[in-house]
């Protein structure tokens, strides 16, 4: 946990293959949206390849062919930040009143330090510094005081995959009672006391990683930060904000359990040649240069884990989709599970044809496939269909 | 998922095409639907940006707010929607219904997608408690509109309930299409691969139906680089010509609405031809049953209106709560074994897992007494021959979707090669006589299907009086009275 800068040889080794990969381009940030999706799907080698060095996989998919389909609205990002900027005026006035208020937090003033700048000085490595002694310190400092800190952007960082990435600092660190609580600020509305359950889970799985990231930089205590997030968001139709308290606990198992469950970057490094590169070979003025054919290539060397959820949450995912078609996963985990995990489409339809002879294992799903495709045969009159596909499909 | 739909995906990925999942309706579509298409400001909790709506496929409406932050100018827009909404909703209630019946219709609102869903929610939620009077007076026919949209998206929650459908679910629940469910919730991709343009297949149409130039979003979020290109500067404009009005600030509208046609128009058309694709099914036995629901709780919703019902709190009550969701369990219970006895690809789903078979009568005694009791009893028998799966335990009590009043009781179960010879004994729906008469049981040669599923009836359990709410769930709640605040509410 030091932040000492120099990095054993075995580190540097690292370092500079993972350069390698990401090539001539700046390496992207990670942030908390970017890291609860590489948790999601821990088995994508893909993915927590690329965000391990720092890859710009917006870039990598659209000179592919395969331009990611997010973007955001300025209306969505006027309307976030115009809420953040009215929450945070004047110290951050309204958040204290409503920390005492509505979680009857016995604030009776608060400091409010912005860590967004540090001396003109902006890399990571600096502001990580900067804010694990402001906190640290803080930290320490007279618990039973009803005087609270406020940090806003703290520069935290996490490993995955074995490698440190910094996280865009968008939470504030409450210093209250000498814990920390986790302070996010969305602009989705809360409405009777309910908001949208997938934008609450959402915010739910990035303040765990806050916590998480946290609780690493003050040592690993789990007591300094608490599980209890808050949560600010506009108060039904108004913007007006309102307060509620999120319980991370699970989420913080999710997240442990599948950060570890992400194989650490060395392993994964070892099982592709040293010349492998994402570099996109920008000409000049930026623009990628290098045939895509050959980029596509380097990047089908790595193996993906799509899901029908990627499409939500990675930049990457209409190319990984593309490749897993013909695969039973593509129509959806459910689809996968209830064909007993079969993986092909061309396996299933052989199986429920009696074309492929089942191995023991697949004797019972082999046996109920013939009885579905017999029952829908028997019912809509219509032959099983594809079966002619079945011999190029089988070998794979 | 079951195997079978998750079998019928397989084949429609391998046939580039959507496959029939049912063979019936087992939606009520209808005749004149009111269809709905609204879009709403990205990043708002409920902005109304524009909508299309109409009951003529050839005469769409269209609204815009040309200034989706302004308070005022969404209370218009409500107006606006509302005279259209209202006048539907009021064509069906203009005559009374004959005593102790519902409505003969009841008017049916079709929106895109969940998210369709959601809005109306939304813009019931914040419009339902406005006053037409003192500060922040709003035209009548806004609280109205609330009211309205609000019991729409509250009946929609009801599982069976053709009040409010969102498209998408209704076709997805007819068609397994080679793409996943995430991807079925945009109407347009699975439009195009349940009925793929001349010389396209499926999947080349969804993929293509997947790029928000070439068709828009169905809403009610937009697509973001519209957004960002096109929207974004026509605001400006006609926020910059609003102060000097005249031609300037109607040339500016005009322009945003030209632009909001480009983003609607697509998905009009979807709508209705996802309505037609729909009607490609006969309609399954039960649904008129299920309408008829619908129709008397419009019939209710209608009286509790004319009564100057208040507006529906904004949340229920403990008691009303459970009610509520213990209603919602019967009725999806009792869905599912309607849907499986109107259609036979349902009851598929239980011939695989046994709960089901289907086979051919092999032999029928029409007369047999059961004279085990004092007096004999006429109690026939029948053989079923069939080559389905069955696991089911002599003494089960079975029914047949063709005679759902009579019981069939399993006498006795042999294999025969690859069938078994299931033989039942029938008690019911044979009246009086010595001898079933013909028709009354199936005969030999019949094609028939035994299931457990019956549709029984369930005695509502009992909930306590509203006043009579434990300390458990908070005790008697607050009886809910409008309040200014509520009246005056932020819509900012």
């Amino acid at each position: 946990m030091s932040a000492s800068p120099r990095p054993s040889p075995a580190q540097a080794q690292t370092q500079a293959r993972l350069d390698r990969l990401r090539g001539r381009a700046l390496p992207v940030n990670h942030n908390a949206r970017t890291i609860a999706a590489l948790a999601a799907n821990p088995g994508c080698s893909r993915r927590a390849l690329m965000d391990a060095a720092g890859v710009d996989k917006q870039q990598v998919a659209t000179h592919v062919g395969f331009p990611a389909p997010f973007g955001q609205s300025q209306f969505a990002i006027a309307r976030g930040n115009a809420f953040e900027a009215q929450v945070k005026e004047g110290g951050a006035a309204q958040l204290l009143t409503l920390l005492r208020e509505h979680l009857g937090l016995d604030v009776g003033q608060a400091h409010y330090h912005d860590l967004n700048d540090v001396g003109g000085n902006e890399a990571a490595l600096v502001r990580h510094g900067r804010t694990r002694q402001l906190l640290t310190g803080a930290a320490l400092s007279a618990p039973g005081e009803a005087t609270g800190t406020m940090f806003d952007h703290p520069m935290l960082r996490l490993a995955v995959g074995g490698r440190h990435a910094y996280l865009e600092p968008d939470l504030i660190a409450l210093q209250y009672q000498g814990r920390f609580h986790v302070v996010e600020i969305k602009s989705f509305a809360i409405i009777d006391g309910q908001a949208d359950p997938a934008k609450v889970a959402a915010a739910a799985i990035q303040s765990a990683v806050y916590v998480h990231a946290l609780r690493d930089l003050l040592g690993g205590d789990q007591g300094r930060v608490h599980y209890e997030t808050i949560l600010v968001a506009p108060r039904d139709f108004s913007s007006q904000p309102t307060v509620s308290t999120v319980d991370v606990r699970r989420q913080l198992t999710v997240l442990r359990r599948q950060l570890d469950r992400i194989a650490s970057v060395e392993g994964l490094l070892d099982l592709y040649p040293a010349e492998l590169t994402f570099d996109l070979d920008p000409d000049p003025g930026g623009r990628p240069q290098r045939p895509p054919g050959e980029l596509a290539g380097a990047i089908g060397q790595v193996t993906a884990n799509y899901t029908p959820d990627c499409l939500a949450t990675c930049d990457l995912c209409f190319l990984c989709r593309d490749e897993a078609a013909g695969t039973t996963g593509a129509l959806g985990r459910s689809v996968r599970t209830d064909l007993g995990g079969v993986e092909h489409a061309g396996q299933v339809l052989g199986l429920a044809a009696g074309t492929l002879p089942p191995s023991q294992e697949r004797a019972e799903i082999a046996a109920q496939l013939t009885r579905a495709a017999r029952l829908r045969t028997e019912l809509l009159g219509t032959q099983l269909l594809g079966t002619q596909l079945l011999n190029t499909d089988l070998a794979t | 998922m079951t195997l079978l739909t998750s079998l019928a995906r397989v084949i429609a990925a391998q046939a580039g095409r959507a496959q029939p999942t049912k063979t019936r309706r087992h939606v009520h579509l209808s005749s004149r639907p009111l269809v709905l298409i609204p879009l709403q400001l990205a990043g708002e909790a409920c902005a109304p940006l524009a909508a299309m709506v109409g009951d003529d496929r050839d005469k769409p409406l269209q609204l815009a707010v040309y200034e989706p932050r302004d308070r005022n100018r969404r209370f218009e827009f409500a107006a606006d929607l509302a005279e259209t909404v209202l006048a539907y909703v009021d064509g069906y209630a203009a005559a009374e219904p004959e005593e102790g019946q519902p409505y003969p219709d009841a008017p049916q609102l079709l929106v895109p997608n969940l998210g369709g869903v959601a809005f109306a929610r939304m813009l019931g939620r914040s419009t339902r408690f406005r006053r037409t009077e003192g500060e922040y007076a709003v035209p009548a026919a806004v609280p109205l509109l609330g009211r309205w949209l609000s019991y729409y998206a509250e009946r929609s929650e009801a599982t069976g309930s053709a009040l409010l459908i969102p498209l998408t679910a209704a076709l997805a629940d007819h068609w397994a299409t080679g793409q996943s469910a995430m991807e079925d919730a945009n109407l347009a991709a699975l439009v195009s691969w349940i009925d793929p343009p001349d010389g396209m297949t499926g999947p080349a149409a969804a993929r293509a139906a997947e790029d928000p130039v070439r068709c828009p979003p169905a809403g009610p979020v937009t697509d973001p680089t519209f957004d960002n290109e096109v929207l974004d500067h026509l605001v400006k404009a006609v926020r910059d010509a609003a102060a000097g009005g005249g031609t300037p600030l109607a040339r500016a509208q005009a322009a945003t609405d030209a632009a909001l046609r480009s983003q609607l128009e697509p998905t009009w058309e979807l709508m209705w031809r996802s309505v037609d694709l729909l009607r490609t099914l006969p309609e399954a036995a039960s649904v008129p049953d299920r309408w008829k629901s619908d129709r008397w709780s419009f019939t209710g919703q209608v009286g509790w209106l004319r009564e100057d019902g208040a507006p529906q709190p904004r949340r229920d009550g403990a008691v009303a709560a459970a009610r509520r969701l213990a209603r919602l369990e019967r009725e999806q219970q009792r869905l599912a074994v309607q849907r499986a006895y109107d259609d036979p690809l349902v009851m598929a789903e239980y011939r695989l897992t046994g709960e089901a078979f289907a086979g051919t009568v092999s032999a029928a005694d029409p007369a047999r007494l059961d004279t085990a009791g004092k007096r004999a009893k006429l109690r026939p028998w029948i053989t079923v021959a069939t080559a389905d799966e069955v696991v089911l335990e002599n003494g089960t009590v079975l029914r047949s979707p063709d005679r759902p009043g009579q019981d069939a009781t399993i006498v006795d179960i042999a294999l025969s090669g690859q069938l078994a010879l299931v033989t039942l004994e029938l008690k019911g729906g044979m009246g009086q006589a010595k001898v079933a008469p013909p028709g009354a049981m199936p005969a030999v040669g019949d094609e028939v299907t035994y299931t457990t599923l019956r549709d029984e009836f369930q005695r509502a359990p009992e909930f306590p009086e509203r006043e009579n709410t434990p300390w458990t769930h908070g005790g008697p709640p607050a009886d809910y009275v409008p309040t200014e605040d509520d009246a005056r509410e932020d819509w900012s």
